[in-house]
């Protein structure tokens, strides 16, 4: 019979659990910690200023123009609420695949989901140009009529999703923290940390019909984000694919980019465990080189994914025998956003096989670094697909450029400090490794009297 | 949930996961129906070593989710064929496809809050500082406890069975 590998390494006891994993939220923050934070916090504020500016001053700041009128607003909302994905594919699918590895990495990639659909979702409130005015995205009662919001719009669709998305994550990681909460709170030794993990924790017992109930609502929730996190990125896909412009128009859409999520949010887990490892080094006994690598299978089944949707698109502008669909694509990868396409085409396609390699996929550096130019080629995914459809279409004398300004820069930038500014005080003040989920699966792959604990 | 009635009883502390589980089936075997079984993690053994049902949660979850799906066809149906009806190039006004994706959304927001809400009902939460047994049940203990109002309580025997099971400690909660 094969053996399967540990899941938890060093053998730990159940209290080596519970010290190792709440050990970082309840030290002094390390001097590498510090620095990232601030290092984040300050581009976080840069970002602030930034939209300050875009909003008090309109968002001509920005590169969009006619005839490109999506820009980086909707490149990056898109790249960041892609990043999410992966997030939900551990904690949910994974989940219902019974896949015992996701344990120790849902938390953190739940938490990046709910951050990332976080920096996402300022993206279009801004956009729209006048923020104030938002809440009119949503069908209220109003003096205007009432004037309703258009249901046939893809634009409106996309607001229910992501809502739906950014809340019901947001409850399904809520939901998992609960017991770990209580741990944390029964291991205070102040009386303000009590009361504070203690309000958050709800009063959770663990009791047996507590836990049964737990296991069902956990069950339930996976369900539902299972649908939910596919139903997004389809309906993200909607507004480009509904529309009648060459290279958005095309059913491809959908599968493509769920596929490409999925493949930018596993790089972002890579990226980001890859630093938890190195900045909290108890934690690898839980995130070990074996979960690093099936994760890094999963770049390199849904890099080919990509890489299969990019060849199929020019063969069904080919097979099509549409001009401007023919022309659209060749410009693409010849006219003078070409630089964009070819980092696209090295980011997604080539970059992830090196992975091929047991070597280079049980290789931190290696990976970190793939990771990286997996993250550059998503984003360059989405910019490729808005700009280079946009600035060519059907008339030549419609045709023109992006005006990429600093502000562009700025707001692609800052987003990442918004980012990390909230997951380095996740890191701080929450479990990053699921408590509770990791004790059932202690004995997975160990040969003393524990393992019987995996069996069931 | 509403306030009750202090009810104290025994708290027996287990180190084992095997042992837990064996004296819950034992503690529901002597006939007690109301303890309860705290561990810091799900035992999935337990479930059947306490009796206890299939939550029923996810009832709630289909009844929520139908709900949700009716809803957001009422929403769309009347805002864009009774309330406000614009007629674009002859299409027709109840353009069903059109709103499958948002009556799929609302289906699956009102299915999961509902059954979170649910889930914090059956579970009696939140509550303010509940009475704890002992700080390592959310770390790496186990305990039984036996209110005093289940059948055939007595103080002293309930002690006895519990020691007889394995629990390497003995508590009496005035209030849990």
């Amino acid at each position: 019979m094969l053996k399967r590998n540990q899941l938890v390494l060093g053998n730990k006891s159940l209290k080596d659990v519970t010290d190792d994993i709440c050990a970082p939220i309840e030290r002094v923050p390390s001097k590498e910690w510090m620095g990232l934070f601030l290092t984040a916090k300050g581009l976080f504020l840069f970002y602030i200023l930034t939209i300050a500016m875009v909003v008090s001053t309109g968002m001509g700041l920005l590169g969009v123009n006619h005839p490109v009128a999506w820009g980086t607003m909707i490149i990056t909302f898109v790249f960041w609420v892609g990043i999410g994905h992966a997030g939900t594919l551990i904690s949910a699918i994974l989940f219902l695949f019974r896949q015992k590895w996701r344990t120790s990495v849902a938390r953190s990639a739940e938490a990046m989901t709910v951050f990332a659909v976080a920096t996402a979702g300022i993206f279009p409130l801004i956009h729209t140009g006048r923020p104030w005015l938002d809440f009119w995205l949503f069908p209220y009662p109003n003096q205007r009529g009432p004037l309703w919001v258009n249901f046939r719009s893809p634009l409106l669709w996309d607001v229910f999703a992501i809502s739906t998305y950014a809340t019901v994550s947001t409850v399904f990681w809520f939901v998992g923290l609960i017991p770990d909460l209580a741990t944390v709170k029964d291991r205070a030794k102040n009386v303000i940390r009590y009361k504070i993990y203690g309000a958050l924790s709800l009063g959770w017992r663990g009791t047996a019909k507590n836990w049964s109930h737990f296991e069902m609502i956990y069950l339930v929730l996976a369900g539902l984000s299972t649908p939910l996190v596919l139903s997004v990125h389809t309906i993200v896909s909607f507004d480009f694919a509904v529309s009648g412009l060459p290279g958005w128009h095309t059913t491809i859409f959908p599968p493509y980019f769920v596929a490409g999520a999925i493949f930018s949010g596993f790089a972002m887990v890579i990226t980001l465990m890859s630093l938890v490892r190195i900045g909290f080094p108890q934690f690898k006994d839980y995130i070990t080189i074996d979960h690093m690598e099936v994760m890094n299978k999963i770049i390199m089944m849904t890099g080919l994914m990509v890489g299969y949707a990019y060849g199929m698109e020019f063969l069904v502008a080919w097979y099509s025998g549409n001009d401007y669909e023919r022309y659209v694509f060749m410009n693409r990868a010849m006219g003078p956003y070409a630089w964009s396409y070819w980092i696209m085409i090295f980011c997604n396609v080539v970059a992830p096989q090196v992975f091929w390699f047991k070597k280079v996929r049980r290789s931190i550096p290696a990976m970190f670094v793939v990771s990286i130019f997996v993250n550059i080629g998503m984003w360059f995914e989405r910019f490729v697909i808005t700009v280079t459809s946009l600035h060519r279409d059907f008339l030549p004398s419609n045709w023109g450029q992006y005006a990429w300004s600093y502000y562009d820069t700025a707001i692609l930038v800052g987003s990442f400090g918004m980012f990390f500014t909230i997951f380095l005080l996740y890191l701080r003040v929450l479990p990053a490794v699921s408590i509770a989920e990791v004790k059932p699966v202690l004995g997975v792959g160990r040969d003393d009297e524990h393992s019987k604990k995996g069996a069931h | 949930m509403a306030k009750k009635r202090a009810i104290g009883g025994i708290a027996g502390i287990f180190l084992e996961e095997d042992t837990v589980v064996n004296a819950a089936r034992k503690v529901r075997e002597a006939g007690f129906t109301k303890f309860d079984a705290i561990s810091p993690y799900p035992i999935h053994a337990m479930e059947e070593a306490c009796g206890i049902k299939r939550s029923p949660i996810p009832y709630v979850t289909f009844i929520a989710g139908c709900v949700g799906l009716l809803a957001a066809l009422a929403l769309t149906y009347y805002t864009s064929v009774i309330d406000w009806p614009i007629n674009i190039g002859g299409k027709p006004l109840f353009s069903l496809p059109a709103f499958i994706p948002i009556m799929f959304e609302l289906t699956i927001l009102f299915a999961a809050l509902s059954s979170v809400g649910a889930f914090f009902y059956l579970c009696g939460m939140p509550k303010v500082d509940p009475p704890t047994i002992d700080k390592d049940l959310t770390c790496h203990k186990f305990a039984i406890f036996i209110p005093e109002n289940d059948m055939g309580y007595n103080a002293d025997r309930v002690e006895k069975m519990l020691k007889e099971l394995g629990a390497v400690e003995i508590k009496k909660m005035a209030d849990y």
